[in-house]
């Protein structure tokens, strides 16, 4: 069993860094041929650093939008990103300060990150807008990341796993050096699942966490009046105009 | 008027419940095959048209990185499912942007990712039949390419990008729109939009000139195709023709005027429109493009101006340097291309023109701020110039404005319900009811601030009002050009105006009494 998760969870990884970075070099070859960033947009790169950065951290459109899904959505994110800086202990054998102190308010995101993930599912059943464009992958995500985060839950506050073994296996991993798991059913269901998502992100709707930051409408920088933008492909037609030229 | 029912004005405009298929049916007139041709499409269903369209999506697919990311990163959060004018004046599911996107979203996750090739089902993929494309074809034309909707995406998502290459798409496998490509046609043979052919629209320029004479005393001049003047004047072809664009017009001739600005129209491209963009065509915006440089250059001109059209202004802003640059051959102290707005604004500011606001003392206005100015352009040097400087300069010219519903002004606000190729008699039940959100919002300001007219800067938006207006109890002239204001508020050197307002005038009126 220890030797099918070892396997499972590095094969898992592989796929999902292949895969994101397979679809970043796509992203990023594809050319943008005209200037369509939605305005007003910042004038500057740095302003386009911030705008990004107001998306991506506060997900500023999302709450000038709708405050509800805001609320849970962004409750969902930022604990899914304390919970997984907390995990990083799992893969550095002597934990530094920062990270320890983390873990006193850090497990208890897993519950805001439940509580927001809750909150979207009510959302996506419930409301006939939502309801209207959802697929049953769409609920899956939600239901798929739900029991990640109760497995995790129950882990740390109902029935305790061994996790100075999990810790090893961890650790373990990084070096293919594979060691024993301890075979707790809500730990073969966490890990299980979170293999699961990492090979499927990149086929999938989470694919929004690169394409956030390749949306031309957010990331291009409004100047084109002053800087002439063309795209390679837009070239071979520019090569035709430049024969009109005034004498 | 109409088979259908002009919508209520909601007491409290909350979201409207979905109703299936509401807006189902087959879409504008399809364009006919001699449209088609001209403007490289095959104008028929070709036999292989499958191939055709996934082809042509694959195409798209590598040349657009917005198509691209926005087919990939859709979360479906429901974000924009109440924010385009369309589902609100309808309530037709699949006018929510989310859901208008997804009819392309479904077949390119079929066709083109590894989910929906092996599990279409859980990932709503779906099968390319002629039932899909022909539900592109309605519902695909039945959004104005505004992008109010990707304001509030969490992604950025803009289903413009999206309508625009299914329009694409569509007239690769002989299903174009008929008005679009008319239009575009008329451009190529004719130079305008309206068919106006070149002594036609020097006749209508000439009649302009001498009316002015008569009313101001000025010689305001509205030349043609008149080689060496300072600037070249690019404005949409209702403004030789309708009202109340052809006041706009006027206000541009008086303010140029005044400030010693020499300019010309060319008959040759006597269009800023470019429904290039409505189709989605990269070669056609660039071919339209590419009038103005071949006008500028024969024309010898230093600058090139637009007047009050909103597409056309973002084609010129945001794109024309790209399809038809660079100009260095003009006069580079001058944004390139510049605004009406712009240059009026900017004389304001120094000063330079005179202006009698007590003119338009019997309006009360408020501003429409056009969807391709407001969210696909600037004016001015700052973020947010394209609705500050129109603003200012209405207030410049008259002496009451009130600003309608935050919500439904500046980067939030709502599309007449005529643009992006919709402005069309077929789509008239689409049209009435897309100027819904539009119409509450003006009927809030009329009630509560006793707004009496709306002012836009848009060629599109303008004739829309004038047509849709009537249908929710305004008059259809409530909608007036922003320099049909100025041209009512302007007091030009040596004027009959400047006369009167300084009292010249008056002394021999008091002699001819005695």
């Amino acid at each position: 069993m220890s030797a099918f998760y070892a396997l499972l969870l590095t094969v898992a990884f592989l796929v999902l860094i292949i895969g994101l970075t397979k679809k970043i070099i796509q992203y990023s070859r594809v050319p943008a041929p005209l200037k369509i960033p939605v305005t007003p947009a910042p004038l500057t790169k740095g302003g386009v650093a911030v705008r990004l950065a107001k998306e991506a951290i506060l997900f500023a459109a999302l709450f000038r939008s709708n405050k509800w899904t805001w609320l849970f959505g962004w409750m969902f994110h930022m604990s899914l990103f304390i919970v997984l800086i907390n995990h990083l202990r799992f893969f550095i054998k002597d934990v530094p300060l920062p990270l320890v102190l983390l873990q006193n308010v850090g497990e208890y995101a897993a519950f805001t990150m439940f509580i927001g993930l809750a909150g979207l599912l009510i959302r996506r059943i419930f409301v006939a807008r939502v309801k209207y464009i959802s697929s049953p992958s769409d609920y899956l995500w939600l239901i798929l990341l739900m029991v990640i985060a109760l497995t995790g839950i129950v882990m740390r506050f109902v029935s305790h796993t061994d996790i100075i073994a999990v810790k090893e296996f961890s650790l373990g991993l990084l070096r293919l050096n594979w060691q024993t798991l301890p075979t707790d059913f809500p730990l073969m269901v966490h890990l299980l699942l979170v293999a699961v998502l990492m090979i499927l992100l990149p086929f999938s709707k989470l694919l929004h966490i690169p394409g956030l930051f390749f949306a031309p409408t957010r990331n291009q920088v409004d100047n084109p009046r002053e800087e002439r933008h063309i795209a390679p492909w837009a070239a071979e037609l520019d090569a035709e105009k430049n024969k009109v030229q005034p004498k | 008027m109409a088979d259908f029912e002009t919508p209520k004005f909601r007491e409290y405009p909350a979201v409207p419940l979905i109703k299936q298929d509401e807006m189902a049916g087959g879409g504008p007139f399809v364009s006919r095959a001699e449209f088609d041709t001209d403007l490289g499409y095959p104008g028929e269903l070709p036999e292989d048209w499958k191939e055709k369209t996934l082809e042509k999506m694959g195409d798209l697919l590598g040349r657009y990185r917005s198509l691209q990311v926005f087919m990939d990163s859709c979360i479906k959060c429901g974000a924009c499912t109440d924010k385009c004018h369309y589902f609100i004046g309808t309530n037709d599911p699949k006018n929510m942007p989310v859901a208008r996107q997804d009819l392309m979203r479904k077949v390119y996750r079929r066709y083109f990712t590894f989910a929906g090739k092996y599990f279409p089902k859980l990932v709503g993929a779906v099968d390319l039949t002629e039932d899909v494309l022909d539900e592109w074809y309605n519902y695909y034309h039945q959004c104005s390419e505004c992008r109010r909707c990707s304001v509030f995406c969490p992604m950025g998502i803009d289903t413009a990008e999206v309508t625009m290459a299914a329009r694409e798409i569509l007239a690769n496998v002989g299903k174009a729109q008929k008005y679009s490509n008319q239009i575009i046609q008329k451009v190529y043979k004719i130079g305008n939009n309206l068919g106006l052919p070149g002594k036609a629209l020097k006749g209508i320029l000439e009649d302009l000139e001498e009316e002015m004479e008569d009313e101001c005393g000025v010689p305001v001049k509205f030349n043609m195709d008149e080689v060496g003047c300072d600037a070249l004047l690019m404005t949409p072809s209702a403004d030789f023709f309708a009202e109340p664009h052809i006041d706009g017009l006027i206000g541009y001739g008086k303010v140029l005027h005044e400030l010693g600005i020499t300019w010309t129209v060319s008959s040759k491209a006597s269009e800023a429109a470019n429904f290039g963009l409505f189709i989605g065509s990269y070669d056609n915006i660039q071919k339209v493009s590419m009038r103005i440089r071949e006008a500028a250059i024969e024309l010898k001109v230093k600058r090139i101006i637009f007047g009050e059209c909103g597409h056309a202004w973002r084609v010129a802003y945001s794109f024309l340097n790209t399809l038809a640059g660079p100009f260095d051959f003009l006069d580079q102290n001058y944004p390139i291309p510049q605004h009406i707005l712009e240059v009026t604004y900017g004389a304001l500011e120094d000063g330079k023109l005179r202006m009698n606001k007590a003119e338009n003392d019997h309006l009360t206005m408020t501003f429409h701020d056009s969807c391709n100015v407001a969210r696909a352009s600037r004016m001015g040097d700052t973020p947010g110039g394209q609705f500050d400087i129109p603003r200012a300069v209405i207030q410049a010219s008259c002496n009451n404005y009130v600003d309608m519903d935050a919500d439904t002004i500046k980067d939030a606000t709502f599309c007449c319900g005529g643009g992006g190729g919709l402005l069309t008699d077929d789509l008239m039940e689409l049209r009435v009811k897309g100027a819904l959100p539009r119409m509450e919002a003006l009927k809030e300001v009329t009630e509560e601030s006793g707004v009496t007219n709306i002012a836009a800067i848009c060629a599109i938006c303008k004739s829309q009002f004038t047509k849709t207006l009537p249908y929710y109890g305004f008059e259809m002239d409530a909608i007036m050009s922003v320099h049909q204001l100025v041209s009512e508020a302007i007091v030009m050197k040596g004027s009959e105006q400047e006369k009167e307002l300084d009292g010249v005038e008056e002394d021999e009126d008091a002699k001819s009494e005695d």
